[in-house]
């Protein structure tokens, strides 16, 4: 393990969220669902809204901490904190950063937030507009390389045609989270099972992925609390220890034109074994794995390249048992994820990973003890972040 | 028949308002691939950089290369994500190393059937196509199997 380390150092001490809603559905504005998202979190902390100092979030979140210090009250703000990148790359770095702040005493009390209310604003995965492009979209988007899938497609394509992945890969990911779905109510998917005929009979969004490889677009908002470890030990809930957290990507991920050093891969490549150095944890020690779908291509990657399974064995390590709690070997999108719970940007899924830790998930694996969350494969920035419970301190 | 692979309307490529692609998009108007070489170290670079990723060196030049090239990956969107794409049908992407230009990596179009089967591996030219009633008017470069 390295010397310097977030390992153990501070904890997510409480978790919020709204009621998620089907794209464009919020009765709510965004900053309505991110307050209230807030709201919970503190209400399932067991401190007041007064006790947050600090506020990081990803993507561009539109809701800046002045504005919501205000609204809450707040005495002093502290810290806050953007992490560059588009997407759900962030989600992981957003908990590292606040980490980060308490434990080097920039603050004391941290709300890692994100709130989407896509209806009310420009929608993802729609091309832009604009009659005329420069710049890297000149290159891609009079071809009709447009949405995020269309941007990342040919990452995957290549790595199964390398590593001769069948197409039952992708759908043994997407059952999973739809398969999970089913036992959480709060699913936007609950009462909606997928099976492997109507996976095989949806149409085609961008080969290699089909209607069901794709995330949901939704409303709603999401929050967790960070706060030092000796803090969160006497606190209302059951502490999820930070253990590990990393972010960024490989040799010229972001290179214009898709001329990234290790194209073939979800950016992760060069972060997973940081973050197993930095958590003192290895692959087996994990317990449940909360692993970012935008796209289930980008999950198998990403589970490849954190070291679940070696690139050869796709086809076999990827079958629906082996994905689903409590009995798989790598129960995987719990809650159902952003494919079947929620697209709250992957903040649903460290929510639930905090679930697992305290023993509260509907889809609980027995003694979860370590829980992994990787954020928003195949995008040029990507973070992920090991918890554990006390016992793993 | 629309002697575009796509449909009229998808955005109109513009050089950057730095000036570091203009000698890319004029060459593709005259038939040629321009690509960035390092004049210090030699590397080849793609898509465009003010200086050199291997070197730091400012000194890139643009060479002209051979427009073959060899498939590294691809795509068929079927959905269509832009106005001009409505009803349009799959449509076939392609990822091109350039294999005279150090394997740096291209976006085009395969034409030929939008459902036929690629092959990664395959050899493919470049086929510049022509939008001269555009305002401003550009060429794309888009690829065929040989
Ligand atoms: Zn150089």
């Amino acid at each position: 393990m390295r010397e310097r380390t977030i390992r153990g150092k501070t904890a997510i001490a409480g978790v919020g969220e709204t009621t998620y809603y089907k794209h464009g559905q919020s009765p709510d504005s965004e900053l309505v669902l991110v307050l209230k998202a807030i709201l919970a979190a503190c209400e399932d902390a067991g401190i007041s809204p007064k006790e947050i100092d600090g506020f990081t979030s990803y993507s561009n979140d539109r809701n800046e901490p002045t504005r919501l210090a205000a609204a809450l009250g707040i005495d002093e703000l502290r810290f806050s904190n953007m992490n560059w990148g588009g997407g759900g790359g962030g989600v992981a770095a957003a908990i590292g950063n606040a980490a980060a702040a308490v434990a080097c005493g920039y603050a004391d009390c941290v709300v890692a937030f994100r709130g989407l209310a896509q209806g009310q604003f420009r929608r993802f995965g729609q091309g832009a507009p604009d009659p005329t492009v420069s710049g890297d979209a000149a290159y891609m988007s009079p071809y009709g390389v447009l949405s995020p899938l269309q941007k990342y497609a040919m990452r995957a394509m290549r790595f199964m045609h390398d590593h001769k992945v069948d197409h039952r890969v992708l759908r043994a990911i997407s059952m999973a989270s739809y398969n999970h779905a089913q036992n959480n109510p709060r699913a936007v998917m609950y009462n909606r099972p997928l099976s492997a005929e109507k996976y095989d009979d949806s149409r085609w969004i961008a080969e290699p992925c089909r209607l069901f490889d794709c995330c949901q677009e939704n409303d709603g908002a999401a929050a967790c609390i960070i706060v030092s470890a000796e803090t969160a030990k006497d606190m209302k809930q059951p502490a999820a220890y930070i253990l590990g957290a990393v972010q960024g990507s490989d040799h010229r991920c972001g290179a214009p034109v898709m001329n990234a050093s290790n194209f073939a891969s979800s950016s992760f490549a060069s972060l997973a074994p940081r973050l197993y150095e930095m958590s003192g944890m290895k692959p087996q020690d994990v317990d449940v794995v909360q692993s970012y779908e935008n796209f289930t291509i980008g999950v198998m990657m990403a589970v490849v390249e954190h070291g679940f399974c070696d690139p050869d064995d796709c086809n076999e390590f990827f079958q629906i048992d082996n994905l689903v709690a409590p009995n798989g070997k790598m129960p995987l999108n719990t809650s159902g994820g952003n494919l079947a719970e929620c697209y709250m940007h992957g903040l649903g899924l460290q929510i639930e990973a905090v679930r697992q830790i305290r023993g509260q998930s509907v889809n609980q694996v027995p003694d979860a003890d370590v829980a992994i969350n990787i954020a928003g494969p195949m995008v040029h920035h990507v973070s992920s972040v090991i918890m554990g419970s006390e016992a793993t301190l | 028949m629309s002697k575009s692979y796509l449909p009229e309307g998808m955005p109109i490529p513009i050089p950057m308002d730095d000036g570091l692609d203009t000698s890319y998009w004029e060459a593709t108007r005259r038939g040629e691939l321009m690509i960035q070489k390092c004049a210090d170290c030699g590397t080849w670079q793609w898509g465009p950089e003010w200086l050199c990723h291997n070197c730091q060196s400012l000194k890139i030049t643009w060479k002209k290369v051979a427009p073959e090239g060899t498939i590294y990956s691809w795509e068929r969107p079927w959905h269509p994500v832009h106005p001009a794409l409505k009803d349009h049908g799959p449509y076939i992407v392609v990822l091109v190393e350039l294999r005279h230009a150090g394997n740096v990596r291209m976006i085009g179009n395969l034409l030929g059937d939008p459902h036929q089967d690629v092959i990664i591996g395959s050899k493919v030219e470049a086929v510049f196509e022509p939008h001269d009633d555009a305002d401003p008017p550009y060429a794309l470069v888009q690829w065929k199997v040989v």
